[in-house]
């Protein structure tokens, strides 16, 4: 039951996007075609889900351990920056097709504010490990779904007729504010 | 380009958040009202300065091929001790913030500068280059944040201009999105005019 709460808390009712801000920019930047917004979804999810353990195990036996909480932000965004490019090494290695698919995005994690955010939450919020894994699983799930949603209205803005000034990131911005609102629906969920 | 365009053109003609649209998650997340945005302005533009000028002073130094790791060490530390002085003397604005303290880390604007033009400046530009994108990023955070809470809950900077309750919707989340979109509608209209 409380990972039932855990997991409908991050997908819906505090979506990352949508409610948290986290990772706006991918989320403005490939979201033009719901493939590619597929693609970045599902790389987010795989980078999160291994985030979040080495997080997970770096707050425990390394920083509060040795009493040393302060360097948080340093030793996550390089441990972040080094286990994407890892990532990236033995993807190629053992699943070309896997890296084909996933490939493009991979480099564009490292800066997805989304994931630098996930391991600082999962250190403020005291979960254990098994709980700090489904809830990273579960904001990249509403991460990818925000994403996708938003690319399938994208496609059909492209053709629109709208003022010059709005066009491109002002009516996504507002295009996303409605989205945010339908989200603001299910706050009362949990 | 003198000192003085370094500075100035921040603020219109490469206006981080409205030109170039970088930085939009704190952008979005922490301006619920216009001293937050101020708050979270003044931090970024600090970190931004003080990376800026490290960054000019060692490019020398630091080999091309892992200039970027680099540069993260670098503003990371300086985020530190930004997160550190205002957990000591604001320790209300750091609640307030939150997440987004230590996520000027990943805040493209800072490691943007770095490499477009800290890495090939001299220290005293590149000083005047983050003090001019650091005013343009406070200023719209500051303008974002006093639109969202003069509609939100009637009042700028917490002194009330008006009675009654405001949108609520504009100090949520959605509202964000919103008034930066017809901000930004705004800011293009003005911008195309005067070209």
């Amino acid at each position: 039951m409380e990972y039932f709460v855990i997991v409908i808390g991050a997908i819906f009712v505090n979506n990352v996007v949508l409610s948290q801000f986290l990772g706006i920019c991918p989320f403005l930047g490939v979201s033009n075609k719901v493939e590619t917004s597929l693609g970045m979804g599902a790389a987010v999810t795989f980078v999160m889900a291994i985030t979040a353990v080495v997080a997970y195990i770096l707050q425990h036996c390394v920083l509060v351990k040795y009493n040393i909480e302060y360097m948080q932000t340093i030793v996550f965004i390089l441990v972040i920056a080094a286990l994407v490019q890892m990532v990236e090494i033995i993807l190629k290695k053992m699943s070309p097709s896997l890296y084909q698919a996933l490939g493009i995005f991979l480099p564009l994690i490292t800066t997805n504010c989304a994931v630098l955010g996930v391991a600082i939450l999962i250190a403020q919020k005291n979960f254990n490990l098994l709980e700090s894994v489904v809830y990273a699983v579960s904001l990249a799930i509403g991460f990818s779904l925000a994403l996708v949603l938003f690319a399938g209205i994208r496609e059909r803005l492209e053709l629109d007729d709208m003022p010059k000034a709005m066009k491109g990131v002002p009516i996504a911005l507002i295009t996303a504010g409605i989205l945010a609102m339908a989200f603001m629906g299910f706050s009362g969920l949990v | 380009m003198n000192k003085l365009q370094l500075i100035t053109k921040g603020l219109i003609k490469e206006n981080p958040t409205f030109a170039l649209v970088l930085g939009m998650c704190p952008t979005l997340g922490t301006t619920t009202s216009a001293a937050n945005g101020l708050g979270m302005g003044a931090a970024t533009m600090f970190v931004l300065i003080l990376s800026n000028i490290v960054i000019s002073l060692v490019k020398n130094v630091i080999p091309d091929k892992v200039r970027i790791p680099a540069f993260i060490v670098i503003i990371a530390s300086f985020v530190t001790v930004v997160q550190l002085c205002m957990e000591a003397f604001v320790p209300d604005l750091y609640a307030t913030l939150g997440v987004f303290i230590p996520l000027i880390v990943v805040n493209c604007i800072i490691l943007g500068r770095a490499e477009a033009f800290a890495s090939k400046n001299n220290a005293f530009d590149s000083a005047l280059d983050g003090l001019g994108i650091g005013l343009g990023f406070t200023c719209s955070l500051t303008v974002l944040g006093a639109v969202r809470e003069l509609l939100g809950s009637g009042s700028i900077f917490g002194a009330r201009l008006y009675e009654g309750d405001g949108m609520l919707i504009f100090v949520l989340a959605p509202g964000a999105f919103i008034a930066l979109g017809y901000l930004m509608v705004v800011f293009n209209k003005l911008t195309a005019k005067s070209k």
